[in-house]
């Protein structure tokens, strides 16, 4: 099942075209690798709003789309007359693609043309590219140690030295469209979600960067199917049966919530949907756009979070492995029991699968957060990112260095010490910074109010807006 | 011609291009801006046809994705017109001497570097010099102590700016 091999063998042959296929089978396989990842994005972007819909409704007590493609057939049909076909709503996303096309495509006026016009496309293709290291299959073949396989061949699209960055620096493209749309359109509202989004992006790609340098750190590389495999090893070094999903590791936890909170902020989402808030700014950097340039706006969004959630998936949750659990070395240390080799193979073959649920996971999150957060204010926005996230963050670096060191030292058991160690050392630290922190102009005369209690206290301090 | 020259002549073009736009749209700050962006953007992918990934993906991920934003941020915030740039004040020397300090660094450029070019056939690093396990080997090894300068360097201009941005510390 060696796909090159195969290519290799095609050129025994003297047909022009199996010729061909040998001189263009890199080509044409890159480019089958780029098409196996963008196609079931460009199929999914109608489930995922559909999904979105429907899961939002639902939390939120509603019905949601649900009847659009339900089907009553005609009493005059034998059999079927009188029926119903339901298909809960699943077609809706297509009514609503039909309806955007056919809208009046309006531009407004004194607008910068050229650049309103490529705005959305320039927002399109980082959403896309960011997927070109995420690796969707194993690179292994089980019980194999050397890079083989069916999907070695197929996934990721460029499997480079340095995918991680890749992927950093494509997030970091991702402003743009924004920027310039909310440019372009000629509207205050535009211009102010276009610097809102710049400046959100700027500030919550610090904390990513970082939050992805220690697991980069931990595992030693920075290509996207070596991390994967790194997972692979025995948990914390130790636990043989299971795998060290990045998530299970201590730092890898920090790690890991640091990085899904700016993957939303990274995406616009709720509720750090600052740059597109409706109550403020109508709708945003695309308040000016109408009809398609709308909806590639809106498939760039689905499209980045689908990808974004794929980033987490291969980074901290093992990506294509189903379970924590490494089938491989339970089926070699008990040779007796078939079903773990089976499960090995099925973990293997299932792999794309798993990812795409995983992805799906994500997702879910995203909508999940949408329908339980309110949304940030501004400052509260730039707090998080700066003085909790980066700090946090910086402070993790320094424990997954303690963490690697300290394990090679002295096991497990040494690690987990110093962990527990660090972790009390940075308490300590932040309750001193804190106390330094603390603003004293408030407290002094300001205003203190008990509001659940009768004997509310209430001192405020009146202001005379003639003195200076 | 091999494909190494073939794909490296279209980079440089789109390349020269972008940054030729940077001074045709010189009265509109924000087009100039982007041709920028694609100048680096394009010598990002000049990087990685040499052999010089990490490289690269740092002129992509600090020219093109942090830089330019925050070029872009401050032209927006402005509200930069053409008008506004293209003001005369007095006599201007300074079309004569970029013209003057142009030709001679194209002359130095062209000595030094395009004519040894036209006979390298395939200028990509064959060793894995440009791959970031080279260079993060080399950077905290060989050239440490560089390496830390620059980061006190940072430092200062870190604190230098939160000075300058706050009144009240």
């Amino acid at each position: 099942m060696d796909i090159s091999q195969w290519i290799e063998g095609l050129g025994q042959g003297k047909d022009a075209i199996v010729l061909g296929l040998r001189i263009h089978g890199p080509t044409l396989l890159a480019l089958i690798r780029v098409l196996l990842l963008v196609l079931p994005i460009l199929m999914l972007v109608p489930g995922l709003i559909w999904w979105e819909r429907r899961l939002l409704s639902w939390m939120q007590d509603r019905i949601g789309p649900n009847r659009t493609g339900t089907v009553t057939f005609p009493d005059r049909i034998p059999l079927l007359g009188g029926k119903k076909v339901r298909t809960f709503g699943l077609l809706q996303p297509i009514a609503d693609g039909v309806k955007l096309f056919l809208k009046e495509d309006i531009t407004p006026a004194d607008i910068d043309r050229k650049i309103y016009f490529w705005a959305p496309a320039i927002a399109l293709f980082p959403a896309f590219a960011i997927g070109g290291t995420l690796p969707w299959g194993s690179g292994y073949l089980p019980f194999s140690e050397v890079v083989g396989g069916l999907y070695s061949h197929l996934t990721p699209v460029a499997n480079i030295d340095i995918g991680l960055l890749y992927v950093l620096a494509i997030s970091s493209l991702g402003v743009y469209g924004v920027v310039l749309a909310g440019y372009a359109s000629n509207n205050k509202y535009s211009l102010m979600g276009g610097l809102r989004a710049s400046a959100q992006l700027i500030s919550y790609e610090l904390a990513m960067g970082m939050s992805l340098a220690c697991v980069a750190m931990a595992s030693g590389s920075l290509r996207m199917p070596e991390m994967v495999r790194q997972q692979e090893a025995p948990l914390w070094g130790a636990v043989s049966p299971l795998q060290n999903w990045f998530l299970l590791t201590p730092f890898g936890a920090i790690s890991a919530t640091i990085f899904l909170i700016c993957m939303v902020a990274e995406t616009n989402r709720a509720p750090f949907d600052l740059p597109e808030a409706e109550n403020e700014l109508i709708a945003g950097y695309h308040t000016e756009y109408s009809s398609m340039k709308f909806a590639v706006f809106f498939m760039g969004e689905y499209a980045a979070m689908f990808l974004f959630s794929g980033v987490f998936a291969a980074v901290f949750l093992g990506g294509p492995n189903l379970l924590p659990v490494s089938w491989e070395r339970l089926a070699t240390s008990n040779p007796q029991v078939g079903f773990y080799g089976w499960m090995a193979w099925a973990n293997y073959w299932l792999g794309p699968l798993t990812f795409l649920g995983k992805c799906a996971g994500g997702i879910t999150f995203f909508i999940w957060l949408r329908a339980t957060l309110p949304r940030l204010r501004y400052d509260q926005l730039m707090n998080l990112g700066w003085k909790t996230l980066l700090p946090l963050a910086v402070v993790n670096f320094v424990i997954v260095g303690l963490w690697i060191v300290s394990t090679r030292a002295s096991g497990i058991w040494g690690g987990w010490a110093v962990f527990g160690l660090a972790l009390l050392v940075a308490y300590v630290l932040y309750l001193n910074l804190a106390a330094l922190n603390k603003r004293s102009d408030l407290s002094v005369g300001g205003r203190r109010v008990r509001m659940s209690e009768a004997d509310v206290t209430r001192t405020i301090r009146m202001v005379d807006p003639n003195q200076p | 011609m091999t494909g190494n020259q073939i794909a490296f002549l279209v980079m440089a073009a789109v390349a020269l291009l972008g940054a030729a736009g940077v001074v045709a749209f010189g009265a509109n700050a924000v087009r100039a801006a982007l041709f920028l962006v694609l100048c680096f953007f394009v010598l990002g992918f000049v990087y990685f046809s040499l052999g010089a990934q990490l490289l690269g993906i740092t002129q992509i991920m600090v020219y093109a994705g942090a830089i330019m934003v925050l070029f872009l941020f401050v032209i927006m915030m402005l509200q930069l017109r053409g008008h506004d740039l293209s003001k005369k004040v007095g006599i201007d020397i300074k079309s004569p001497l970029a013209w003057m300090f142009g030709i001679a660094l194209f002359a130095v450029v062209f000595q030094s570097i395009v004519l040894p070019m036209n006979m390298t056939a395939n200028p990509a690093v064959t060793s894995d010099l440009g791959k970031p396990e080279a260079v993060g080997s080399v950077l905290f090894t060989t050239f440490s102590w560089p390496f830390e300068v620059t980061s006190l360097l940072l430092l200062i201009g870190v604190v230098g700016s939160i000075l300058l941005a706050k009144r009240r510390i």
